[in-house]
């Protein structure tokens, strides 16, 4: 067992009709357990990133090694993507089967599960993702949250060491981005998956451990939360948004209050302020 | 209204019938059309009558709707008994008014044409309506899996029909958001004479071929996320197994055929 997860050497990407790579010479190490937001505005790059993480997409320079498997030696193809898990943005395109139970299947039969073992390991998945009533439901009738969910439950069956999320709540409204963001990270918490994030979202990017910031195909910001949404001014040249409680206390600090810096929650901004009542 | 869209015909329930493997009921089906074919006097339909009453009776189906899987076949059997009624050659006429002549040859044919329509489609829906759509693609998958052998792409056939199935909701699902939004500016898809009409679709017919083609797209790279690369090395979910019930299925139908033989042959 290694401690990085995923390692990206220099890697560039791409398209073959375009001109301009989507991805720049970007490297860097996500270590295993980690839970890592990936922020970026449209057509940034983010998407790609997520595709090269588990050999969908291979770089065309560069090198992208998960657990140490290169994702370019074909040997390691299907054991890359059992070991990453994918979830896409649009939660109809991605469920194969007519009914929840199937479809949780569906990974474990493409890598030779033995179907002794599937019952168990599908209600395993569905009771994590808190699906087990809908086993029996067609998919098209579950809500978009649900839908993300039993997406979750494919892959965990599986039995990842990594989940990659491109953009997996942009197509949500707010109760169901908040289902699927609670159940990763409760996978992350309670089973130590790593997990990448792909998102748009700041409020989501503000609760994960680490966040990156994609810009035109480069790398921009790699810290903390704290570290990144303190620099509000490059965030909004790479026009991205910064969390409302780091404006508030951006102005509240221009305007001569002593605030220290990296607030960004609600609860940050509570305890400082009544912190300086007193 | 459109969430509970099912398709073919398939009736829940928990019978014998239901219970039955795919493979079982479509090589019974199979017979049964073969049986059918060697029936020669209407006398011979008697087994079958009393064959297709007592599956009826096993698969919990009710006998209404077996009445409305014919219904759409009545302007076909209409027609094959009208033809055969009155162009049938032979001796013994039956019936003569101006230019129509009944034949005994003739109404014979018609009776017996008419007949074996009715059992063939009543017969066979029996099929679709105690088998699930899934259900039965997989069976179809593992009966022709042996001509694999001869390059038959039989799990790709399969994957192909379970993904159509499953993305049939979702597309009418579709169909009908852009059509409320077409409407909604100022699209008519309801008047106008059948040019005008099927020239109205178009506005609806383009976008939905886009997003299928986008749909497809990204349910390839899922796939792909999820390890899939064809039907080699691939277990299931849902293995079928022949039981007990099965063999019974089949030595009835077996049964069936060999009734028909005698009968025919001592007539």
């Amino acid at each position: 067992m290694t401690q990085e997860h995923f390692k990206l050497e220099n890697v560039s990407f791409l398209y073959e009709e375009e001109a301009v790579p989507a991805l720049k010479n970007v490297s860097f190490t996500i270590g295993r357990g980690e839970f890592v937001a990936v922020l970026g505005h449209n057509g940034s790059g983010k998407s790609t990133l997520a595709k090269l993480l588990n050999g969908l997409f291979l770089p065309s320079e560069g090198t992208v090694l998960v657990s140490e498997m290169d994702t370019k030696d074909p040997q390691y193809t299907w054991d890359i993507r059992q070991r990453a898990g994918m979830v896409f943005q649009n939660p109809d395109n991605q469920i194969v089967a007519t009914v929840v139970r199937d479809d949780v299947a569906f990974g474990m039969e493409n890598i030779g599960v033995d179907p002794k073992d599937m019952p168990a390991r599908i209600e395993e998945a569905l009771t994590t993702v808190g699906m087990m009533p809908f086993l029996d439901r067609a998919p098209h009738l579950l809500s978009g949250g649900q839908k993300q969910r039993v997406a979750i439950a494919g892959i965990l069956a599986m039995q990842p060491e990594a989940l990659v999320l491109d953009e997996a709540t942009a197509m949500l409204d707010p109760s169901g981005r908040k289902e699927v963001f609670e159940t990763v990270a409760r996978l992350n918490r309670e089973q130590g998956i790593t997990v990448v994030w792909i998102t748009h979202f700041m409020e989501e990017a503000v609760r994960c451990g680490r966040v990156m910031v994609i810009h035109g195909g480069e790398m921009r910001l790699d810290g903390t939360p704290k570290e990144v949404f303190s620099q509000g001014e490059l965030l909004r040249s790479l026009r991205l948004d910064v969390p409302p409680m780091a404006r508030l206390a951006e102005e509240l600090i221009s305007r001569g209050i002593d605030l220290p810096a990296g607030i960004l929650s609600v609860e940050d901004m509570e305890r400082e302020v009544l912190a300086r009542c007193r | 209204m459109l969430n509970d869209i099912t398709l073919g015909q398939y009736y829940p329930a928990d019978s014998f019938a239901h219970r039955l493997d795919p493979r079982t009921k479509i090589l019974l089906s199979i017979v049964y059309i073969v049986s059918i074919f060697l029936v020669k006097s209407l006398f011979g339909y008697i087994p079958v009558v009393l064959y297709l009453f007592l599956t009826i009776k096993v698969s919990t189906v009710p006998m209404g709707m077996m009445v409305r899987s014919i219904r759409p076949l009545r302007i076909l059997l209409l027609f094959t008994f009208v033809l055969n009624l009155f162009f049938g050659t032979g001796e013994r006429i039956l019936f003569q008014w101006a230019f129509l002549t009944i034949r005994h040859e003739g109404l014979m044919n018609a009776l017996h044409f008419s007949l074996r329509l009715i059992f063939l489609v009543t017969g066979t829906s029996l099929l679709t309506l105690t088998t699930a759509p899934v259900v039965l693609t997989d069976g179809l998958e593992r009966l022709v899996s042996p001509l694999r052998v001869i390059k038959f792409p039989a799990h790709e056939m399969a994957m192909m029909m379970t993904i159509a199935l499953r993305f049939i909701p979702t597309l009418v699902e579709e169909a009908q958001k852009i059509m409320k939004a077409q409407t909604a500016r100022g699209a008519d898809f309801t008047s106008g004479n059948l040019k005008q009409r099927t020239k109205a679709m178009i506005p609806l017919l383009v976008p939905l071929f886009i997003s299928a083609f986008r749909r497809a797209g990204d349910l390839a790279m899922a796939m792909e996320a999820r390890c899939y690369h064809g039907g080699e090395g691939r277990t299931r979910l849902h293995v079928l197994k022949f039981r007990k019930d099965d063999a019974i299925a089949g030595i009835s139908i077996l049964v069936l055929m060999a009734v028909i033989i005698l009968v025919e042959q001592w007539l």
